[in-house]
């Protein structure tokens, strides 16, 4: 425990107040259990997501520059953001404003034509959930605190894409021991051995899900989904372990649609690493919104004296 | 650049003769199949740069052609014509004739970025493969891809309120593609989650449909978002030399 982010601003994102609300919930209780102090934008927007990305890459710079500039006025110097898709983006807006005048001269144009202060880079550092119990409580820390073990569970442990992908808007991580990976990420590895879990070697750890078309290309999500469910059992995993939304919705709605359309079904179970992190450290499963997961897994917990 | 060549080789461009004698030897079957010979007359000289003039496009000039792209692709795993190393070859070469049979699949990259890793030129091909659906969709040589329509649907609500509701956008979605709501797997899920959650959380994720999520004071972000995507619009139409007006 170094002392670090005890105390961060807090971005959502759209995601957590709908489909990844379980998300929200377990991020936040699992912080006020640890005793670390959470405090959410105020009047946060969208931060552009893939989609805007897609319309115009300097207006998701835009909107994301806007969420850091609310964290700024607040005082704070640390954003902490749980979906995959709003972190990279806002990692994004941090590197494009430092390196591309093009798009300092959108955000600037925006900025002002909206009545705000344009985001100056290098004023927030942004991190991801990982990142933040990681740093603020750490493997020593959880064991401390680990009530009951996740012994004896077999978690593939899944990062997707957007937290690792494009290298360069990551300049912290691949920087030797002690920091992230982007090839081989283990941030989640780490906190959920200390949780007493047992990863499983899962070689897909950052492969794609398919979540950009996950409506608008439905059968390749299917397929891509199928793989990372049928690798993770094959390595022996009971849980997926996910950090990111967009994926496990995606793991979650393609698993059922996988079932119903291609006729494949898989049974291995798909949690957020707060959720079981939150378990372990005795929180119900209730409280970390396990009921609120569109797959259904309160069974299984039960059966292994969690939740 | 042998990489074109491949094209000759279809079926369509090969030629057998059943019975064929070429100065007193039997050539018939196999032993006579030719190549017929092709000269390129249709090069698009402006392709390539049309398509870095959009956005995402920008470093398609950088490409030498490794293939690590394709090779790292997940979505060429699954169907083995979506190849972004052939494409870019084709742009910067100018055959449009070839990049246009693949017209209905380029749309279909997933953005994992697995490309843009693996790239030691820094091409973007995540990128390029953007500006090669935007392109292909202003030329008019495709219809509006679903993906297109999702990205319209939630941008419009992200500009409007500064926020998405996803369960909105999902029934838009389908509204707007023609495509029925009760598809069997969604409906399990829904069943699955409906019979799970307490009715608290019903009855909020229900309100939301009602009183959309927004961002308090964002009229006058709204505003000059609305204003800067009209202009950048006119921007792409003008690159590729097409009627400002005929936007939308």
């Amino acid at each position: 425990m170094s002392g670090k982010y005890q105390k961060v601003a807090y971005y959502p994102g759209c995601s957590l107040e709908g489909t990844g609300h379980a998300y929200n919930r377990s991020t936040k209780e699992l912080g006020k259990a640890l005793g670390l102090d959470v405090v959410e934008l105020k009047n946060w927007n969208c931060c552009g997501a893939m989609e805007v990305k897609n319309i115009d890459p300097k207006l998701q710079t835009y909107l994301s520059s806007r969420n850091l500039s609310i964290a700024d006025d607040m005082g704070f110097d640390t954003v902490m953001v749980p979906c995959n898709g709003c972190y990279h983006n806002l990692k994004k807006a941090e590197y494009d404003l430092a390196n591309d005048a093009g798009s300092r001269e959108v955000v600037d144009r925006l900025s002002s034509k909206a009545g705000h202060k344009t985001y100056e880079a290098g004023n927030v550092e942004t991190i991801h959930a990982l990142d933040w119990i990681k740093e603020a409580i750490g493997e020593e820390g959880l064991r401390a605190r680990v009530k009951n073990s996740l012994k004896g569970l077999k978690i593939a442990n899944y990062y997707g894409c957007m937290y690792t992908r494009p290298r360069h808007i990551f300049p912290e991580k691949d920087k030797g021991p002690g920091s992230e990976s982007t090839s081989k990420p283990h941030f989640m590895d780490d906190l959920l051995a200390a949780a007493g879990a047992e990863n499983v070697d899962y070689p897909l750890k950052t492969a794609c899900c398919g979540g950009a078309h996950t409506l608008s290309d439905s059968d390749t999500s299917t397929k891509l989904v199928l793989n990372l469910l049928t690798t993770a059992e094959a390595c022996g995993a009971d849980v997926i372990a996910t950090e990111c939304p967009t994926c496990h919705t995606g793991l979650e709605m393609h698993q059922v649609r996988a079932e119903k359309v291609l006729g494949k079904k898989t049974t291995v179970k798909i949690l957020y690493f707060t959720q079981l992190l939150g378990m372990a450290i005795g929180l119900s499963a209730r409280k970390v919104g396990v009921h609120e997961n569109l797959s259904e897994s309160a069974g299984f917990l039960r059966a292994r004296g969690l939740g | 650049m042998p990489i074109h060549e491949k094209s000759l080789i279809r079926p369509e461009n090969l030629v057998t003769h059943e019975h064929l004698e070429i100065e007193g030897v039997d050539v018939s079957g196999h032993w006579s199949t030719f190549i017929t010979s092709r000269a390129v007359t249709d090069y698009n000289e402006q392709m390539e740069e049309e398509i870095g003039a959009l956005p995402g496009g920008e470093f398609i000039h950088r490409c030498w052609q490794c293939g690590s792209c394709t090779n790292a692709c997940p979505v060429n795993a699954i169907n083995p014509d979506f190849n972004p190393r052939y494409w870019i070859y084709l742009i910067r070469m100018g055959f449009e004739d070839e990049l246009l049979r693949d017209k209905d699949i380029i749309w279909q990259c997933v953005s994992c970025n697995k490309c843009t890793y693996a790239c030691p030129r820094d091409v973007i091909p995540e990128g390029v493969m953007k500006a090669t659906a935007h392109w292909l969709e202003l030329k008019g040589h495709t219809e509006k891809k679903p993906s297109m329509t999702f990205d319209e649907i939630f941008s419009e609500q992200v500009f409007a309120t500064g926020k998405i509701e996803d369960g909105l956008v999902l029934r838009q979605f389908f509204a707007r593609t023609k495509q029925s709501l009760f598809q069997d797997w969604l409906i399990a899920l829904v069943r699955g989650l409906a019979m799970r959650l307490p009715v608290g959380l019903l009855m909020k994720l229900g309100l939301a449909t009602l009183f959309r999520p927004r961002t308090r004071g964002w009229g006058a972000a709204g505003a000059a978002i609305e204003e800067y995507v009209a202009e950048r619009k006119a921007a792409d139409r003008r690159s590729l030399g097409l009627d400002v007006q005929g936007a939308e």
